[in-house]
């Protein structure tokens, strides 16, 4: 995404050269700020925060010693600033240290976790992007008729639903009474692409249904505030068919809006997977996080909360650029 | 307006909110047994004396339910009138200052809003003692970048109009100015997305209760209960699915007023499209 041939021009001149470039390059380096600024929230804002690992790891009753034994061990004596250039410094080299808990290293678990919780997500989405748009699209068509009305009272019914709701309502029916799916959804390294898709198949149809009431009522919302638009009046005064009207009129300006919406809601998959790996015990980096908390060991909590916000500033800035690219008039701000 | 204008969806939905709040605050009286009652065996099925079974200790369901629907709304309403009187207050203050005051708590609201609010939850819940005053501080903290966003940009479409300039002209204080002249004017879609945030908030608390980081045991709260009881599911005894209902059913509720706010608040502006 970034080419840095050209930011060896100097900045006025790439600026004229390539708008779309400089604006792009521009959107990528705030990302880069707001990540780096994420990262001073996580690491200081825990230090900032009472609570103790030396302290609960012992319990109430731990003499000052042992504290300060532990505390040493763990390199805690030492200045906040000193601890967090380092942790950086080693997070950016993929070194995420070692487990408090476990004593394991922190990265070889997320590297194998990593991919689990994507190839997850990733199903999901490829699989509720374009089912959400198609709905969507089907309840515009048919507003204020019947399907839409079903549409949108089955999308409001599933809004309301907590994700593990979800996840245990599939798990008894498909699981447990109809014996069609697997529980727990484990996957390790030697299975098959076909015994694994057949073990996340309830955790990706939960996570479906979560983000599909939401995307489809988004992309609804984003074609009809298209659709009563001024231009689109005219285009039906004038006697365009409604086919030629949304293809030529509609769609491009419903485009961006769009984009964002799918973004928005890959976004909001990356931390539906948290609990939807709860409940289905799959080898998640969501399922080490929680589990991390549970036990105060800070330096998995610390490299799980920046993976995920990285994850999640990367889709909201590609959700940028894509409306960017798709919406000229957002390339000239007045 | 008019009663009669309310559909009945709205109405239903009020309905469902008000035997929850009942439940509640009547909960000793209604509850057939105590809190952490043991009564019988685990996971004893329904029947005539116990309406939806025992649970993973052999405690009454409905029992807890109710007691449930305490810890529940008490924690969520705290946290939402917290969240919202943060965000408002926050946001006004911004949108009336403008300058280097918006800067800083925009751009800030920003970096807050950059991390999703359940990771952050998370990260944040890791160091803090484990309570029930720090987990309504938490979640109306993370909430309230959410309150606070839509507040400045309904604030300052209000902020720009005439009769604030007159206010200002006329020396009214901040105070004057957030209070009696940009709130009247903003309720309409505040008091939507107040139910909006209250909806969230019933899922989010259930959420953390459920990854065991809400609510501690033994008391009972919805989103515990399914924690407690998950482990059935396997032997196919649905215990953990009532208090999931119980969950859904309140959050449908809640949402199908803000529906209603949220068309009312559209139908106010005059606005062309139904979106």
């Amino acid at each position: 995404m970034t080419n840095p041939a050209p930011s060896i021009l100097p900045g006025l001149g790439l600026r004229q050269r390539f708008p779309l470039l400089a604006l792009i390059l521009e959107r990528f380096v705030l990302s880069l700020v707001l990540l780096f600024a994420v990262s001073i929230l996580i690491f200081g804002g825990l230090e900032a925060l009472p609570g103790d690992f030396a302290t609960t790891y012992l319990g109430q009753s731990a003499t000052p010693q042992a504290v300060a034994n532990i505390r040493q061990d763990l390199g805690l004596n030492r200045p906040v600033t000193t601890r967090y250039v380092e942790w950086l410094g080693n997070a950016v080299q993929g070194d995420f240290g070692t487990s408090w808990a476990s004593k394991n290293s922190v990265s070889e678990q997320i590297g194998k976790r990593l991919g689990n919780s994507l190839f997850l997500a990733g199903f999901a989405a490829v699989i509720s992007v374009p089912l959400a748009v198609g709905l969507g699209m089907l309840s515009v068509h048919f507003r204020n008729r019947l399907p839409d009305k079903i549409i949108n009272v089955i999308s409001l019914a599933a809004i309301s639903l907590p994700e593990f709701f979800i996840g245990y309502l599939l798990i008894l029916f498909f699981a447990v009474n109809l014996g069609m799916a697997t529980f727990p959804a484990t996957v390790y390294d030697s299975m098959g692409f076909g015994e694994r898709l057949k073990a996340i198949a309830l955790p990706t149809a939960t996570l479906v249904l979560v983000v599909l009431a939401h995307m489809m009522r988004m992309t609804r919302a984003a074609i009809l505030s298209v659709m009563s638009s001024a231009y689109m009046e005219t285009a039906e005064l004038k006697g365009l068919s409604a086919f030629r009207a949304i293809v030529k009129h509609a769609a491009p300006n419903a485009l961006a809006p769009i984009i964002n919406v799918i973004a928005l809601n890959l976004a909001y998959l990356v931390v539906g997977v948290v609990v939807v790996e709860v409940v289905f015990v799959y080898p998640g980096m969501g399922q080490y996080m929680v589990d991390a908390v549970t036990v105060r060991d800070m330096p998995v909590v610390q490299a799980c909360g920046l993976i995920f916000a990285a994850v999640y500033i990367f889709l909201n800035m590609t959700a940028d650029i894509l409306a960017i690219i798709a919406n000229p008039r957002l390339r000239h701000p007045r | 307006m008019r009663l009669r204008d309310i559909p009945i969806t709205a109405w239903i939905g009020m309905a469902g909110i008000a035997i929850a709040f009942i439940f509640a605050i009547f909960a000793p009286w209604l509850a057939p047994y105590g809190e952490t009652q043991v009564v019988g065996d685990v996971w004893q099925l329904p029947d005539n004396q116990y309406i939806f079974g025992l649970d993973n200790l052999g405690r009454d369901i409905l029992s807890r339910l109710i007691y449930g629907a305490r810890t529940t709304l008490l924690v969520s309403s705290a946290a939402t009138v917290i969240s919202f009187s943060l965000g408002i207050i926050l946001s006004f203050t911004a949108a009336v200052s403008r300058g280097i005051i918006d800067t800083v708590f925009s751009r800030f609201n920003d970096l807050m809003m950059s991390i999703p609010t359940l990771i952050f939850a998370l990260v944040v819940l890791a160091v803090l003692p484990q309570n029930i005053v720090v987990l309504i501080l938490v979640m109306a903290i993370l909430d309230s970048t959410r309150v606070y966003r839509l507040g400045r940009a309904v604030a300052l479409d209000v902020a720009v109009m005439e009769f604030v300039e007159a206010a200002k002209l006329r020396g009214e204080g901040k105070l004057w100015i957030i209070f009696r002249e940009i709130l009247p004017n903003t309720l309409s879609p505040l008091l939507a997305e107040f139910g909006l945030r209250f909806a969230f908030s019933i899922l989010f608390l259930s959420t953390l209760s459920f990854l065991g980081l809400g609510i501690q045991p033994p008391a009972a709260d919805w989103g515990g209960m399914v924690k407690d009881n998950k482990d059935g599911i396997i032997f196919g005894i649905s215990a953990a699915l009532v208090p999931g209902t119980a969950i859904a059913v309140l959050a449908v509720c809640v949402n199908l007023v803000v529906d209603w706010l949220l068309k009312r608040t559209s139908s106010l502006k005059g606005g062309r499209g139904d979106a």
